[in-house]
């Protein structure tokens, strides 16, 4: 017989109120939603997170982004940085954003390189085009944010070029030159190059390769910080003695992006990897113990002393965790150890050229995303 | 550009003119965050074309829409990464700069005891003589 209250019962009836449903993702989902365990097999692993917003949907947890929870969570700590290098720990995001950020910094952030060298003497061993690579290569340690974009139908002009010149000799008698970057001169009036003329009777003042209005050394950017390569030490050629080798030229630098050419590239490098999470499934104690400590490369594992002799293995610091699974190449050792990435918490580094310091370029490369989110936007309105 | 149906707005592909990776894997995670969507993906058409295609499909909202809201959202949280880390950044180099102070200052003392201590064996040995 069903009574009226059974109907009412059945009516209202939702397992999620049991007492001994489990509520939220099993422990098991729980684990690859936000960690990445890697196997002694090298198995195919997922760095991203569960992609749809209702994957969980039938365990009752929305997988969906709460952006109050993003503002409230994302930290971003600082672990070192310098005028060249930068580390820092960035928490709470995905891999998407920290790939974007990465690719941005390296292809899309803007530098000056030199794009044009102009030879008018050369008898070093270095042929002209291998020199003029060499050249380009050089990083200047100029602030790309103070100069504009050269296109096709501009004029080389203060705002949008950097003269260098070098002149060197190495006479007879001496011994070998070595023609390092310090050598590069700014020439802040521009070009000292002439350009040939079809008539040279007329013309008031000869021409030269950029048509600079006024000294870049008059700008208060430039008056009293003069711009330089980025590292003065950089070989660029060897000159030898015996012969009278000269070296004449003018480099011309542009402002360019990465993606164009990795000379432009404002980054030597910028790598992330996840936050490694070494956890001991159980207890690895003595002998085990010893044998655990001694094969990590990274001294990742401690001993723990336990009284009367008997030692325990402990994971001490599982931040120097390379992931070279060599503990887990150990029969004994394979099933006590689980070597886990946190999907969320990224060691970013990034190393500057010297064109800007790193936290610089850094915050430039969110920037350049935010205005590739308002192209789109302003594409689509 | 859009190409959809006159239709259905639900469903739509859009091509992003000079994207790549960066900016669509990021605008596809904040796609596939929004519950009105059920599909989102992104596939470069050929690696010499500096373009992107998206592909959203909705509940039933417009499908423009929705996308440009995934760039809002994207542009927020870009904002607030910009924010935290110029916040984080600014913090360290205070911290750095007191630890530096700190640093000379200890420096500083111990180079004035040395000179106390030099100063009195000194004057310890005009004593003796
Ligand atoms: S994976 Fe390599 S670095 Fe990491 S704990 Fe094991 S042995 Fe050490």
């Amino acid at each position: 017989m069903v009574t009226e209250e059974d109907k009412i019962f059945a009516k209202n009836f939702c397992i999620d109120d049991l007492p001994d449903v489990p509520a939220g993702l099993p422990p098991h989902l729980k684990l690859k939603q936000n960690r990445v365990v890697s196997k002694k097999d090298a198995s195919v692993v997922d760095t991203g997170d569960a992609i749809y917003s209702g994957s969980y949907v039938s365990s009752g947890v929305d997988n969906t982004m709460k952006l109050g929870n993003f503002y409230e969570d994302f930290k971003v700590d600082v672990i070192s940085c310098t005028e060249t290098d930068m580390e820092f720990d960035m928490i709470g995001i995905d891999a998407a954003f920290a790939n974007a950020f990465r690719r941005i910094l390296i292809a899309e952030v803007p530098s000056m390189a030199i794009e044009k060298v102009l030879i008018a003497y050369n008898t070093s061993l270095i042929v002209d085009e291998v020199l003029a690579h060499r050249i380009g290569l050089i990083p200047i340690a100029a602030d790309p944010r103070l100069f504009e974009y050269l296109t096709e139908t501009d004029q080389p002009n203060e705002k949008n070029t950097i003269v260098f010149k070098l002149h060197v000799k190495c006479p007879k008698g001496q011994s070998r030159l070595h023609v390092l970057t310090n050598e590069l001169q700014w020439l802040p009036n521009g070009s000292e190059f002439l350009k040939e003329s079809g008539d040279s009777t007329s013309t008031s003042k000869p021409k030269t390769y950029t048509s600079f209005s006024c000294s870049q050394d008059s700008l208060p950017e430039f008056a009293d910080n003069p711009i330089t390569p980025s590292h003065l030490d950089i070989l660029i050629s060897k000159l030898s003695p015996g012969q009278v080798l000269k070296l004449k030229l003018e480099a011309h630098a542009v402002k360019g992006i990465g993606k164009t050419h990795a000379k432009w590239s404002p980054v030597g490098t910028a790598w992330y990897r996840m936050l490694p999470e070494v956890v001991l499934l159980g207890e690895v104690e003595d002998e085990k113990a010893e044998r655990l400590v001694k094969t990590c490369p990274m001294n990742v594992f401690d001993i723990e002393d336990m009284g009367n002799g008997r030692k325990r293995a402990t994971v001490a610091q599982p931040r120097n965790c390379t992931l070279c699974k060599e503990c887990i190449r150990d029969h004994d050792l394979v099933d006590l150890v689980d070597l886990r990435s946190v999907k969320d918490h990224f060691i970013f580094k990034v190393e500057s050229t010297g064109s800007l310091p790193p936290d610089v370029l850094f915050t430039e490369a969110v920037k350049i995303l935010e205005d590739k989110c308002e192209r789109v936007i302003a594409d689509l309105s | 550009m859009e190409h959809g149906s006159f239709t259905n707005d639900s469903h739509a592909s859009f091509t992003l003119a000079e994207e790549d990776h960066t900016l669509a894997n990021a605008v596809r995670f904040m796609l596939n965050q929004d519950p009105r969507v059920t599909l989102a993906g992104y596939s470069i058409p050929h690696p010499s074309l500096e373009c992107v295609n998206v592909r959203v499909q909705t509940t039933g909202d417009p499908a423009r829409e929705v996308l440009k809201d995934a760039c809002q959202e994207l542009m927020l949280m870009n904002r607030h990464v910009r924010s935290v880390f110029d916040k984080a950044v600014a913090e360290f180099k205070v911290k750095q700069a007191r630890l530096a102070t700190e640093e000379e200052k200890k420096t500083k003392a111990e180079e004035a005891e040395l000179k106390k201590q030099r100063d009195l064996l000194a004057s310890m040995d005009i004593e003796s003589d």
